[in-house]
């Protein structure tokens, strides 16, 4: 507003054409809105509802007899606390080694005197746009012996070849080489180097790959499919997986609710829906703008 | 990767990749000859194209919309809201569908129920298993995409903006003749890439869908490599159908990258 103060002029007024465009443009956005929010209430609601208000489809958009039945019943459900407490397991283990590898692959890939440098990162590349398949992979995980173990969830997976491009163009654009200079001549190593300049002058981007790799930590379940035998191992979205979408809920229930139980394994999904989202939706409008920096600094033609 | 060359070889387990026979394209004369072959082509390319004409369009004018809008709250609010859903899970994402789209106490059911029409078993339709599909990856990525767009609407230059001001245009020319124009490299680029992964459907969220009932049409070229291969154990022929798919992904990618180099000199390498 202190614009318009310092120099007056007169607005153009809209002309009728553009403000009925307008208000259909708000009309749209906001259907789109109500689109995009009911699905995720409703589950919110349905959560939170008494079971039987859920199979009769009493609850249309807030909870009906509020009740937090579904969530003691998660809590008390060693199956499902097993797989939460894995998938933090994945998460934090996943994100350490991912974030490492990636900083550790994309530093020399950004700087100019890097012996191999194109070469390198052509194959990197390549294997974004071609891979040899599901089968070849699932072959040499299992000749690595990993099957069936934590690792395989961890190993094969750890590096997102996008996470390396927008890694390095980011360093090639924020390092320059002159700061490698003067540290060199100062008689500073290389590793120094990446601890001690490069990794505090690159925080937004450290960030940018921790959410990344945690979300997809946290809502990967494929990897987790074909490799994986024991349940013990099972991260929560495999869990939800058999009891959700395999209606497999005989482990959950406790046999003196046996009555009312087709109705208490309905609300069930939607508390687990809840409990398996929550966590990232909650921090997620805090962090929205890394995610979004991260995709504009990765469009940025490296 | 190098295991890729399973797909020429007969997999012996004792005698492992590298002992078995080659059996030269075997596998993929298999592959062809296979009346599945066909189903699994069409079930793949239908899908992705069915995605690609719907989903690939909505992001664009969804960030075209959100750009005229002059408060910052809603337009803050609106990208809040949309991005969101992106980082549900494949998994609850379709434990999501298939709550909602539940034959007996479904909301959409129970939705059409109250207006008095008939339950519909959607998931057990085949010919509803596309419009699922793209509706709900529509639902859950347009936000996400549409980011990029805005980004690239944010850098256009103002002075185009206050020159077509100046001419009269109205919000819609002004959308048509500064705003698209100036995002069409970004456009490009994204259609190449989204081509490049027609044939690389999202796996995850197809196989989580799949039942016996609709299985005519969800059954893609993906999720038979993975019945055939790890549930079937029949290594080298699923082997040989993946490399069939990646090589088909590669070669979409360098066609429409080099006709859209041709068209418009914008080009991903």
């Amino acid at each position: 507003m202190a614009i318009s103060t310092a120099a007056p002029r007169r607005r153009i007024r809209e002309s009728a054409g553009d403000r009925l465009f307008m208000f259909a443009i708000y009309a749209i956005l906001s259907l789109v809105l109500i689109a995009v929010l009911y699905p995720l209430i409703y589950i919110v609601s349905s959560s939170i509802s008494s079971p039987s208000a859920v199979t009769s489809g009493k609850v249309w958009l807030w909870p009906v007899d509020v009740s937090f039945r579904g969530f003691e019943t998660i809590f008390k459900t060693p199956q499902i606390m097993t797989g939460y407490g894995n998938s933090l397991f994945y998460m934090s283990a996943g994100t350490v080694i991912s974030v490492t590898l990636t900083i550790m692959l994309a530093y020399p890939l950004s700087r100019k005197t890097f012996f191999g440098r194109s070469a390198i990162l052509m194959l990197v590349t390549f294997t974004m746009l071609f891979s040899g398949g599901l089968i070849p992979t699932y072959l040499v995980v299992k000749e690595m012996g990993l099957i069936d173990s934590r690792w395989a969830l961890l190993i094969p997976n750890a590096i997102w070849v996008w996470q390396v491009i927008i890694a390095r163009s980011f360093f090639q654009s924020t390092i320059p080489e002159e700061l490698v200079e003067a540290s060199e001549i100062d008689g500073c190593s290389d590793w120094r180097f990446l601890w001690s300049v490069v990794l505090p002058l690159s925080k937004p981007i450290v960030a940018v790959l921790v959410l990344m790799y945690a979300v997809g930590q946290w809502n990967a379940y494929f990897d987790a499919l074909i490799y994986l035998k024991s349940d013990k191992l099972y991260p929560l979205q495999l869990v939800l997986r058999s009891i959700i979408i395999q209606n497999n809920s005989a482990g959950v229930m406790d046999p003196s609710i046996q009555v009312q139980r087709a109705e208490m394994a309905e609300l069930l999904k939607y508390s687990l829906i809840v409990v398996a989202t929550l966590p990232v939706l909650i921090i997620y409008p805090f962090v929205q703008r890394y995610f979004v920096q991260g995709m504009l600094v990765g469009s940025v033609k490296g | 990767m190098a295991n890729a060359v399973l797909a020429f070889k007969d997999f012996n387990v004792i005698k492992g990749i590298w002992g078995s026979p080659w059996v030269g394209l075997k596998h993929f004369n298999a592959f062809f000859e296979n009346p599945i072959f066909w189903t699994l082509l069409q079930n793949t390319l239908l899908l992705s194209l069915f995605l690609l004409l719907a989903g690939f369009p909505i992001p664009i004018l969804l960030a075209l919309m959100l750009n005229e809008v002059r408060s910052a709250r809603f337009k803050k609010f609106v990208q809040l809201v949309t991005f969101a859903p992106y980082f549900i899970s494949t998994v609850v994402m379709v434990s999501i569908i298939m709550l909602f789209l539940a034959p007996r106490l479904g909301f959409a059911n129970v939705a059409l129920q109250y207006f008095g029409f008939d339950p519909i078993n959607f998931l057990g339709e085949p010919g509803m298993f596309r419009t699922i599909y793209v509706t709900s990856d529509i639902w859950q990525t347009a936000g996400y995409a549409a980011v990029i767009y805005l980004a690239a609407l944010a850098g256009i230059d103002p002075t185009l903006y206050e020159a077509a001001k100046v001419d009269g245009a109205s919000r819609l020319q002004k959308i048509i003749h500064v705003d698209l124009p100036g995002i069409l490299p970004t456009i490009t680029i994204i259609l190449i890439l989204n081509v490049g992964n027609v044939m690389s459907l999202g796996f995850e969220k197809i196989y989580l869908l799949q039942n016996s009932l609709n299985l005519p049409s969800s059954e893609v070229i993906a999720t038979y490599v993975y019945s055939i291969g790890l549930l079937n154990a029949n290594y080298s022929f699923a082997t040989a159908v993946g490399l069939f798919n990646s090589v088909i992904n590669l070669v979409l990618l360098v066609t429409v990258n080099t006709l859209a180099k041709r068209l418009s000199n914008t080009s991903i390498w």
